[in-house]
């Protein structure tokens, strides 16, 4: 059967963009083969590493089992929304410090689970932190540096609420 | 078997708005339709290639299918509320510990976010001969893989089974039929509710299906009755990794106790059939007796009466054995 291109509207990273897309593209493929977002990773392709995680309204979310056209009228933040004019995202900068990170390739779908942590606390226990993270995997480094990069980008914005110096 | 992995087979997405209108669509399209949920179990099948639905008829944007809400005696749950929900909800974690218990062992955060109940009942068998395509009963061939003499079956049923050998998958189906949940069942024409205990299906019952639903059926509300809030609860899963896996023996079990003494109890277990299993002779057992660890060695002995293990799942029959003992012994 022919696939139709249908125009689907996302809302991503606070732009509102508009891609024709055959209709049973996911929301992944629409982020990389429609929009050029290639921040978010095509790993198993099945819901089952983590590495596609974007935040659909706050959640962290599986984007290539989701439907594309069922991110209609949702808000979409994929790994290329977490920095901002500023910098980076404190996330991004511990990933960085610590050496978070070997190949990269899960790294995007952590930072988005590890964002959405944050947004809920900012002191997350080690236990809290490996649970927000049990659904990304990494083949890589193993995860201690991982948590240990979510745990000081934690810190780091409470001394920055502390010193009313948050705008993110 | 070439099988190109990458791209799935286009199909045509419909995004009803009212059950209604599901039902419309599910008639319309007959077997051609597939019911997407969650997404988990479906895109798998898709992206394997294996399944290749005409029409996928997603439910996602059906608002009378989510929530939970408090019914006289109970609570009703939409079939589409997914497990976040129900892990949060205030009276699932003080009234039906065991389902939000069970709800939180599924997989992982992103998947509890997506993932729906009726999703996680509805799920297909993990079987790897049947989900990699192979032709065998239960995909309408005339073979079972699993149990022939050099396959690899250590994730297979040791009890229920009727030439096919595969596993029931889902964490909540045996906490469901604990709490003794009812399944609303919409089909185009009339309604049916379901013990969840008949909801789930053997390979003797129809090979090709795990549960009841058949072409043109909608699962559209799982009811939990007030008759077991409370209860005592024990819920236990093991599997091979700390998390993110699918279990490979696991308990749910529901006890009404004076003190040490039990006055009732709903024990199921999966991972050990092709559905979840009841064990009405150990019920019959514990019920009326005070718990002593004597009483939880015999259930445990008990509960494996008739098992039969294939090349490499043996050690299922004392891992089954010591959850329901464990079960049983959580009273004392």
């Amino acid at each position: 059967m022919p696939a139709v291109t249908q125009i689907v509207r996302l809302t991503v990273n606070g732009d509102l963009r508009e891609v024709g897309v055959p209709m049973h593209f996911t929301l992944l493929e629409a982020l990389r083969y429609g929009l050029g977002l290639t921040g978010s990773k095509q790993g198993c392709d099945k819901g089952d590493c983590g590495a596609c995680t974007v935040i659909l309204d706050g959640r962290p979310t599986l984007s290539c089992i989701t439907p594309v056209f069922e991110a209609e009228g949702h808000a979409i933040v994929t790994v290329e929304g977490l920095a901002d004019v500023e910098g980076p995202h404190p996330l991004q900068d511990a990933f960085d410090l610590h050496g978070a990170a070997q190949c990269g390739f899960c790294t995007p779908g952590i930072l988005c689970s590890a964002a959405v942590l944050l947004e809920k606390t900012t002191s997350p226990s080690r236990t809290e932190i490996k649970e927000a993270l049990s659904g990304n995997l990494c083949r890589c480094t193993g995860y201690s540096k991982i948590y240990d990069a979510v745990a000081s980008a934690g810190q780091r914005l409470q001394v920055e609420a502390q010193l009313g110096e948050s705008g993110r | 078997m070439a099988i190109i992995r990458d791209m799935i087979p286009a199909f045509e997405l419909f995004q009803p708005t009212t059950v209604e209108d599901a039902l419309v669509l599910l008639a319309e399209h007959g077997q051609g339709a597939w019911v997407l949920a969650g997404g988990l179990d479906s895109y798998d099948w898709f992206k394997d290639r294996i399944k290749r639905p005409e029409a996928v008829i997603d439910l996602g944007g059906i608002d009378e299918l989510t929530g939970i809400s408090d019914a006289q005696d109970g609570l009703e749950i939409g079939a589409m509320t997914t497990l976040t929900e129900i892990v949060r909800h205030e009276r699932v974690r003080s009234e039906y510990t065991l389902l939000a218990d069970a709800a939180e062992h599924v997989a992982t955060p992103q998947i509890r976010n997506q993932g729906t109940l009726g999703g996680n009942i509805s799920q297909d068998t993990r079987c790897w001969y049947y989900r990699s395509g192979w032709p065998c009963y239960r995909a309408g061939g005339n073979t079972c893989y699993a149990a022939a003499p050099q396959a690899m079956n250590r994730e297979h049923a040791i009890m229920g089974t009727s030439r096919c050998v595969a596993v029931s998958p889902s964490d909540t189906a045996h906490a469901l039929v604990a709490l003794d949940a009812k399944m609303i069942v919409r089909g185009r024409r009339s309604s049916n509710v379901y013990d969840a205990e008949d909801f789930f299906i053997g390979p003797a019952t129809d090979i090709t299906r795990m549960t009841v639903l058949e072409s043109g059926d909608l699962l559209t509300q799982i009811n939990i009755p007030g008759e077991w809030a409370n209860a005592h609860f024990y819920y236990e899963k093991v599997r091979d990794r700390g998390s993110w896996d699918f279990q490979l023996v696991s308990v749910a079990a529901a006890f009404k106790t004076s003190g040490n003494t039990i006055d009732d109890a709903r024990i199921v277990v999966n991972g050990v059939a092709p559905f979840p299993v009841r064990l009405d002779a150990v019920e019959r057992l514990v019920r009326g007796t005070s718990v002593d660890e004597a009483v939880a060695i015999e259930a445990g002995e008990i509960a494996i009466q008739g098992s039969h293990a294939l090349k490499y799942n043996e050690y299922k029959q004392p891992m089954m054995s010591n959850l329901v003992r464990r079960a049983v012994r959580s009273v004392a």
